[in-house]
């Protein structure tokens, strides 16, 4: 039978004498080390961009096991980030529970919502559970004003809470904990999130994204792994919206609005779908580029922002990873030449 | 050679009985009815729209039948779930393929064997030590089918960058890796040249007498089916035309009607 010689230089190919796996790991392990450095070498203001956009990336990567991964299309992960941020805000407010217990609460709670919306969504294919979820997105921030939660939610002015402190005999500065507090949720998050997509599950939630019929045929129970998914996804964007809320010390209705929930989706395309590392680079791109649009025009940021998110797509259409690997593809070549 | 069905009492490993299924006025099968041995090679015949891929469907539970039953190894198939159906021991591949496109030939065969490991989210995501091992096995079980099958070259690419036939071979490792006892396939030799015919013939052999597996065949490819089949059922506009061995079936005047000007 005709047998095919496509097989990969770059897997195989050594970059000055250590495997591509090797490399890896070496550059994780100086990301990791850059990122405990980093709260000591910047500004105050700088360290709070910093620590949003690994709350982002959190955030992202549960839209993106979601979408990325799975195939379910939302325009309404917002409103989990709502769900976690509030949880962690009326907890606060409310109890006397302390700061870093709030943050799993938030994170069950939002998985019985992703859960519990999954669950009717399972009927629902692409354009109209993409509708469903904006449903979701539209209807969050007018929940939030609702005036009978008032008493909860704090209606229109929303809720001010005070950020945490150092724990005693740590020689750091509150934002600084705050941004190692952070770090201590998003390491493990990832490492369980790797855990997941690499083995049996991961390949079933691809499997159903490519081809859901094939993927019950070979015994994958589509109800259950889609509705575990959505629950899992809200999870992962909840408990990035509960330290959001820590990180802002305030929450408001109108800063989760629909808007919150496409810029999720523009990371994750940005950064690549079905990719764990994009997700910072999607991260950086929704925290900084409104900025940067506004500093160019603050007559029409939201143009420059769409004009610079038109280019990258052009660009990249596979995103910043399906760029990188493009790049490391050719660079095997070159070397195992 | 036919299968160890010495106790005529025993219990075939299928039995469809009285199956008929119909899409809004089509008749795609008309009161069928047949058993299927254990240890048998049985063909499966009939001209184009003949529904024999219907009936493919209502054993995978893809298509609803609209009256009969079928029981596998005695228990009725018609009450399980989809997914139930792989871990059953049913598994399949697909006349115009199904796999997983995006993913590599490894992941695609490794999906087959999803039924016969149990680790979940929760022990996934913490990588309990059986999941390590669930992998393994996973893992060594594809690599052997790969080679079985001549797919080392290619392990790791997308399936979707190979020609069909390669993607067909993957398809039947994928099939295999779920261990089954019935194997049902769709129409296997389409689109391979003469050599390649040879090859799967062998191929099918083997699977029923080293692993031990029983194969439904669907094919046109006739020399491969009146060669490999134990026996043969011939099926016209949903009816069944023919039950036999592949030398009555071959003799059989319906048969021969149905295929007038066609190959036999
Ligand atoms: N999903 C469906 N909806 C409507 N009609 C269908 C469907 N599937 C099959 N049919 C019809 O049922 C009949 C049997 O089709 P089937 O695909 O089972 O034939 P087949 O024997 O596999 O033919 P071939 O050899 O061409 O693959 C055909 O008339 C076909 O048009
Ligand atoms: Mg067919």
């Amino acid at each position: 039978m005709a047998t095919l010689d496509t097989s990969r230089p770059a897997a195989a190919a050594l970059f000055a004498g250590l495997s591509l796996r090797a490399w890896k790991v070496i550059g994780l392990a100086a990301v990791l080390a850059a990122a405990c450095v980093l709260p000591f070498t910047i500004s105050s203001y700088q360290l709070l961009l910093a620590n949003q956009v690994i709350v982002y990336a959190v955030a992202l990567l549960g839209l993106n096991i979601l979408t990325g991964y799975n195939g379910q299309f939302s325009l309404g992960h917002g409103a989990f980030y709502a769900i976690g941020a509030y949880c962690t805000a009326i907890l606060l407010d409310k109890t006397g529970i302390p700061y870093w217990a709030t943050i799993p609460l938030a994170g069950a709670l939002c998985f019985v919502a992703g859960f519990l919306f999954g669950l009717p969504a399972l009927r629902l294919e692409g354009h109209y559970l993409a509708l469903a979820t904006f449903a979701l997105a539209v209807a969050t921030p007018q929940l939030l004003k609702y005036k009978d939660f008032d008493f909860l939610t704090g209606g229109v002015q929303g809720i001010v809470i005070s950020g945490p402190d150092t724990p005693g005999g740590l020689p750091l500065r509150s934002d600084q904990w705050l941004y190692f507090f952070c770090l201590l949720w998003t390491v493990p998050l990832f490492v369980l999130a790797w855990n997941l997509l690499r083995g049996r599950t991961g390949r079933a939630l691809m499997a159903i994204r490519d081809h859901p019929l094939a993927a019950s045929s070979m015994g994958i129970d589509l109800a259950r792994y889609k509705s575990l998914t959505f629950g899992v996804s809200a999870m992962y964007t909840g408990i990035a919206g509960a330290l959001g809320a820590l990180l802002a010390q305030f929450v408001s209705p109108d800063s989760f609005d629909l808007f919150l929930s496409i810029r999720f989706l523009v990371g994750i395309v940005f950064g690549g779908l079905a990719s764990m590392a994009g997700v910072f680079f999607g991260a950086i791109f929704i925290e900084f580029v409104p900025n940067l649009a506004d500093l160019v025009s603050k007559a029409a940021p939201q143009a420059i922002y769409g004009i610079v998110l038109i280019v990258c797509m052009y660009l990249m259409p596979t995103g910043v990873m399906g760029l990188l690997r493009a790049l490391g593809h050719k660079l095997g070549r070159l070397v195992a030449r | 050679m036919s299968g160890p069905a010495a106790n005529g009492a025993a219990k075939p490993l299928l039995g469809v009985d009285g199956l008929s299924v119909h899409f809004g006025g089509i008749v795609a099968l008309d009161n069928v009815s047949f058993r299927v041995e254990a240890g048998q090679i049985c063909g499966l015949i009939g001209p184009n729209g003949a529904g024999k891929t219907t009936l493919f469907n209502v054993l995978s539970r893809l298509y609803q039948a609209d009256s009969g039953t079928i029981e596998f190894e005695g228990k009725p198939l018609l009450r399980q779930a989809r997914h139930a159906i792989a871990p059953l021991g049913i598994g399949r591949t697909f006349q115009n393929l199904a796999l997983f496109r995006s993913m590599t030939v490894r992941d695609n065969v490794m999906i087959g064997g999803h039924c016969r490991a149990r680790g979940g989210f929760a022990a996934n995501a913490l990588r309990l030590p059986f999941v390590g091992r669930e992998e393994r096995t996973l893992g060594e079980r594809a690599l052997r089918l790969i080679e079985t099958l001549e797919l080392g070259a290619v392990a790791d690419t997308p399936v979707a960058a190979l020609p069909f036939g390669t993607q067909k071979r993957v398809e039947l490792a994928r099939a295999l890796a779920s261990e089954p006892k019935l194997l049902l396939l769709d129409e296997p030799a389409g689109g391979l040249n003469h050599e390649e015919v040879e090859h799967l013939r062998d191929l099918i052999g083997s699977i029923r007498d080293r692993l031990g597996v029983t194969v439904l065949l669907v094919e046109h490819h006739m020399s491969l089916v009146m060669n490999v089949s134990d026996k043969v059922v011939a099926l016209d506009f949903g009816r069944k035309i023919a039950d036999g061995t592949p030398q009555e079936v071959q003799r059989n005047p319906e048969v021969i009607k149905a295929y007038l000007g066609g190959e036999l």
